[in-house]
């Protein structure tokens, strides 16, 4: 119950500051706290079920989202996973494999959801990787049509 | 005396390095998982971090059987024996090259299933398996789709089997698990699935056109077992997920956490359950129509005909063994009830999880005669979010006591009863 209430304060706080600097264009600071308050919302509402609050997954069912190479690697595989989903069993971690399939977002999340719901979980939960922006989603969701 | 000390030491040092150099023994010996359970009760860890322990099955020799959801060292079944009598096994056999859940023995064979077929072993007068490198094949060609795909099974004393074939999606939408994506009306899935196939024991290579539909209307089955005393077959269904992230205004965080119900089932032949258009609702305490099929959780429709369960439990629980306890080392209140392996849940996040326990139910007759209770706790540890042994496997020994087996962790426990 208080971390949520921290993480509205927090966010209300990042949403603050991004309403500043909007003039600024300040990447890695401020842009990058708001993208994530905002990505924690999209995280908790859709994600958090099935890959649980502290992203570790559920055993052979959903798969964790701390440091693996998807999660910190390739944007554009990245955006594809989410957008077009997965049939279950297409990932591999340490010899294991997931029965869940992973929902398409495409029709559910705007770009904007999807590259914030991105960057909190690659600076979230141990990760530490780039920001995903909504001119990289608008990018994969053409390719994939 | 010293002189007799040391030649002692030597042949105990022999001795070992005898016992070592020939006996299998791969795993240390184990240390104690102790559980928590009602007064006369005890357990010991019989094994441990044998892999993926899904269902067990003793034999009148003590011998445990276990099947593995991951091949160890390549394969799929372990024979533990217990050798010195100790209680812990010490000897370990490994057969068959498949990874599945379903593992049972009756008159004189024992029975395995991968995700798509079922084998059988003979076992002979001494206890040992024939050809375990050449089970015949009973059943091929199931519909195994990664999710929900266990084969788990039961027997009859009618020469039958009973083989759960999971369907393959949540509640048959057009799109799986995906947010506001319609049921598919009728559901095709249950042409396949959905449902318990029942096969015969001692036919080779059967398909779905050998075998019979016993019952549907039932999302996923891992725990089942024959009651001997009434002959019917029992089951536990694993609910559906999803109803509060996919109806907000019709399930809070609670309710969603809370339902559907894990329902306990006493099937006939042609029983249908109500999957994918019902689920009982544990709040209205009524099988109600799917929100996918335009439920509201208050229309009934076509659910009100549906088979009744005979035991409701909370939500997402995962219910991954059933079985009747027949042995007389139990006090009386035990005999003919059933125990239930709950595996422990996922889907009640952001509510902490439940289930990792095994349940009892009191039965007279094939009826439960009384309120269920948790009979063995403190499998999950101190973080009931992540749980570090999950019960998925319950046998019978001969002498009337229960085991259980983890398949995080790869733990069997022996339950006694001392008074
Ligand atoms: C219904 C459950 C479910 C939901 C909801 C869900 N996922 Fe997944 N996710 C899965 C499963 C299962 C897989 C693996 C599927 C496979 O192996 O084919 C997966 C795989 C992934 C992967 C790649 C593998 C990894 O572990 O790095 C990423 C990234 C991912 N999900 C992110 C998300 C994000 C972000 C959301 C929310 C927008 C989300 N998922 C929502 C079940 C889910």
């Amino acid at each position: 119950m208080c971390g949520m209430k921290n993480a509205i304060i927090v966010s209300l706080i990042a949403l603050g500051f991004a309403g500043f600097s909007f003039t600024k264009e300040q990447p890695g600071g401020t842009a990058l706290k708001a993208s994530m308050a905002r990505g924690k919302k999209v995280y908790e509402e859709v994600c958090m079920a099935c890959h649980q609050p502290d992203a570790l997954g559920v055993p052979r069912m959903n798969p964790p989202l701390v440091k693996t190479k998807w999660i910190l690697g390739d944007k554009k595989q990245l955006i594809t996973i989410v957008l077009k989903g997965l049939k279950g069993g297409e990932i591999e971690i340490d010899g294991d494999r997931y029965d869940n399939p992973m929902p398409p977002q495409e029709d559910n999340l705007t770009d904007t959801q999807i590259a914030d719901v991105l960057t909190y979980v690659r600076n979230s939960f141990g990760n530490k990787a780039s920001m995903v922006t909504t001119a990289e989603v608008k990018a994969r969701r053409k390719v994939g049509k | 005396m010293l002189r007799t000390i040391i030649k002692t030491v030597f042949l105990i040092a022999i001795s070992a390095s005898f016992i070592f150099s020939t006996s299998p023994v791969t795993a240390p010996v184990p240390f104690d998982v102790p559980l928590k359970m009602p007064a006369g009760f005890s357990s010991i860890t019989v094994a441990q971090n044998v892999g993926r322990a899904r269902h067990i099955a003793v034999h009148s020799n003590g011998d445990v059987f276990v099947k593995l959801d991951r091949l160890n060292t390549g394969k799929g079944i372990l024979r533990l024996r217990d050798t010195n009598g100790d209680g812990v096994a010490d000897d370990t056999l490994k057969f068959g090259t498949y990874t599945g859940t379903g593992i049972a023995i009756k008159n004189g064979y024992l029975y395995a299933s991968s995700d798509e077929e079922v084998f059988r072993y003979k076992i002979d007068a001494k206890g040992e398996i024939e050809n375990p490198d050449a089970p015949e094949k009973i059943v091929t060609g199931l519909v195994n789709k990664r999710q929900h795909a266990s084969k788990s099974l039961t027997l009859d004393n009618a020469g039958n089997i009973y083989v759960n074939i999971g369907a393959p999606t949540n509640v048959c939408q057009e799109k799986d698990r995906t947010k506001g994506s319609p049921g598919m009306n009728p559901c095709p899935i249950l042409e396949t699935a959905g449902g318990i196939w029942q096969f015969k024991v001692d036919k080779l290579n059967q398909t779905y056109a050998e075998g019979v539909r016993y019952a549907t209307g039932l999302r996923n089955v891992v725990g089942l077992d024959w009651n001997n005393q009434v002959n019917d077959l029992y089951l536990m269904q694993h609910g559906r997920d999803m109803l509060f992230q996919f109806y907000p205004e019709l399930f809070d965080q609670k309710a969603g956490a809370n339902n559907p119900a894990e329902e306990f089932f006493r099937v006939k032949k042609g029983s249908d359950c109500g999957w994918p258009y019902c689920y009982y609702d544990n709040d209205k305490k009524k099988k109600l129509l799917n929100p996918e099929y335009g439920g509201d959780r208050v229309k009934e429709e076509i659910c009100a005909g549906k088979e009744k369960s005979i035991v409701q439990f909370p939500g997402h629980m995962a219910p991954n063994a059933l079985l009747f306890y027949t042995g007389k080392q139990f006090p009386e209140k035990y005999r003919n009830g059933a125990f239930i392996a709950f595996h422990g849940s996922w889907n009640r996040t952001p509510e902490p999880q439940a289930g990792y326990f095994v349940v009892f139910v009191p039965m007279k007759n094939g009826v439960p005669n009384g309120e269920w209770e948790v009979f063995a706790d403190g499998f999950a540890g101190e973080n009931i979010n992540r749980a570090q042994y999950r019960p998925c496997g319950l046998a019978q020994g001969a002498d009337g006591s229960l085991y259980v087996s983890d398949d995080n962790k790869g733990t069997i426990w022996k339950i006694t009863y001392k008074g």
